[in-house]
């Protein structure tokens, strides 16, 4: 090869000048609400569910109001939050109307924050109904906002199963709780679940 | 001009252009990582905030249970109700005041070591953390995430009650005791000086 300089016409630059003003003119990849781990949908639904606070803290007080009302409750719960969230979600795929509602979002802060604090003495069967309740109205946000990032059921599934050991791990540790302090503490964040809702609920009123 | 200079600023153009950094959405949206950071270091950015919050954790300890968990359950809850009203922009009269006056209260509380009914040092704390919450309410900025905000700024709260309890285990022990009643004539100094200052 010879080492001269190359000689470089104005239509090469003006192709060189094209390609840069071309990739400076890609759009970036929306990735909107949900999480893209490219890893699959099922990953992606996997880290929404984590990475979700909306989702994730009301969840986790849903799972540790039903260990604190005892394994009954516990185990009614760990199959009907999931299954509801299942349901509500292939709903949410098949009829998208509505992706974000900050209100319910708040309701469910409030409440089950609430009643975690308050060591609310609920019979299993009512657990169980605001499992049901609380798992058809999130999982029909997750579905649709899935729906509209072409998720598909896959990552609702990744989402599902996220939930499950989250409940499982939290109501089982309520429920094996055996020192004071331990049940004080899980009534601490129960009030600090309620807390954040009042502040979304200031939020939602400052916007509105 | 050398043409190879031409093409070598060209070639170092397109590089830079391809190498760029797409914007990372990732999964936050815009302002998030702001609201939860901006909502941690808000209750700790005020020295009359930091004191009244610690202060409520010793004078949990002191008074032993169940006011040693019922005071940091109630003063999150009602200071968010406090927050809510800032947020909606219902007006307060007197909340630089009432803060001071809080430390004070507070402090004097833990230096007499005074041990009211329970649900008198509930109100007391809740009625102060009306003051506080609104105080940081109003104060909010403007474009932060309002969930990730939250969580910080109540994670921030109960941590400070957290390190007064915390402080406050050093009540079994003779010295113990007296460090702490200390520590509460200073914060009632201290309140003091943010009285005379929130007057001036």
């Amino acid at each position: 090869m010879s080492g001269g300089p190359v000689r470089v016409t104005i239509p090469t630059l003006l192709r060189g000048l094209v390609a840069v003003g071309g990739l400076v003119l890609l759009p970036a990849p929306a990735h909107a609400h949900l999480v893209n781990t490219g890893l699959g949908p099922f990953y992606d639904g996997v880290s929404h569910f984590a990475l979700t606070p909306e989702d994730l803290l009301p969840a986790l007080a849903l799972a540790l109001l039903a260990g604190q009302r005892g394994s009954r409750a516990g185990r009614l719960a760990l199959f009907a939050l999931p299954m509801a969230w299942l349901l509500g979600g292939l709903v949410g795929l098949a009829f998208p109307t509505v992706t974000y509602a900050p209100a319910l979002t708040t309701v469910s802060f409030l409440a089950l924050g609430g009643l975690v604090a308050a060591e609310a003495r609920l019979r299993p069967e009512w657990v169980t109904g605001l499992a049901v309740v609380f798992g058809l109205v999130h999982g029909y946000l997750n579905g649709a906002a899935m729906s509209q990032a072409k998720l598909g059921a896959l990552g609702l599934v990744g989402i599902v199963s996220t939930l499950f050991v989250t409940v499982a791990l939290a109501a089982a540790m309520v429920v094996a709780i055996r020192v004071p302090w331990g049940r004080i503490a899980v009534r601490v964040a129960g009030s600090w679940i309620a807390a954040i809702g009042l502040l979304l609920l200031g939020w939602s009123l400052r916007a509105a | 001009m050398e043409l190879l200079g031409v093409t070598g600023r060209s070639a170092a153009l397109t590089a830079v252009a391809a190498l760029w950094p797409a914007l990372a959405w990732a999964h936050t949206e815009e302002g998030r990582a702001e609201g939860f950071l901006a909502g941690l270091h808000h209750p700790i950015s005020g020295l009359d905030h930091v004191l009244a919050m610690v202060s409520v954790g010793l004078w949990g300890a002191q008074l032993g249970a169940p006011a040693v968990w019922l005071l940091p359950v109630t003063f999150p809850v009602v200071m968010a109700f406090g927050g809510m009203l800032g947020l909606m922009g219902v007006p307060l009269p007197g909340v630089e005041v009432a803060i001071a006056v809080s430390g004070i209260a507070l402090g004097l509380a833990v230096l007499a070591e005074w041990r009211p009914p329970l649900w008198s040092a509930a109100v007391i704390v809740g009625f102060f953390a009306i003051f506080h919450g609104h105080a940081h309410g109003t104060e909010l900025p403007a474009g932060a995430s309002g969930l990730l905000y939250s969580i910080g700024f109540v994670m921030a709260t109960g941590t400070l009650h957290a390190v007064g309890i915390g402080i406050g285990v050093i009540h079994r022990w003779g010295w113990g005791r007296l460090a702490l009643r200390a520590a509460g004539g200073l914060v009632a100094s201290a309140g003091a000086f943010f009285l005379w200052r929130a007057l001036a």
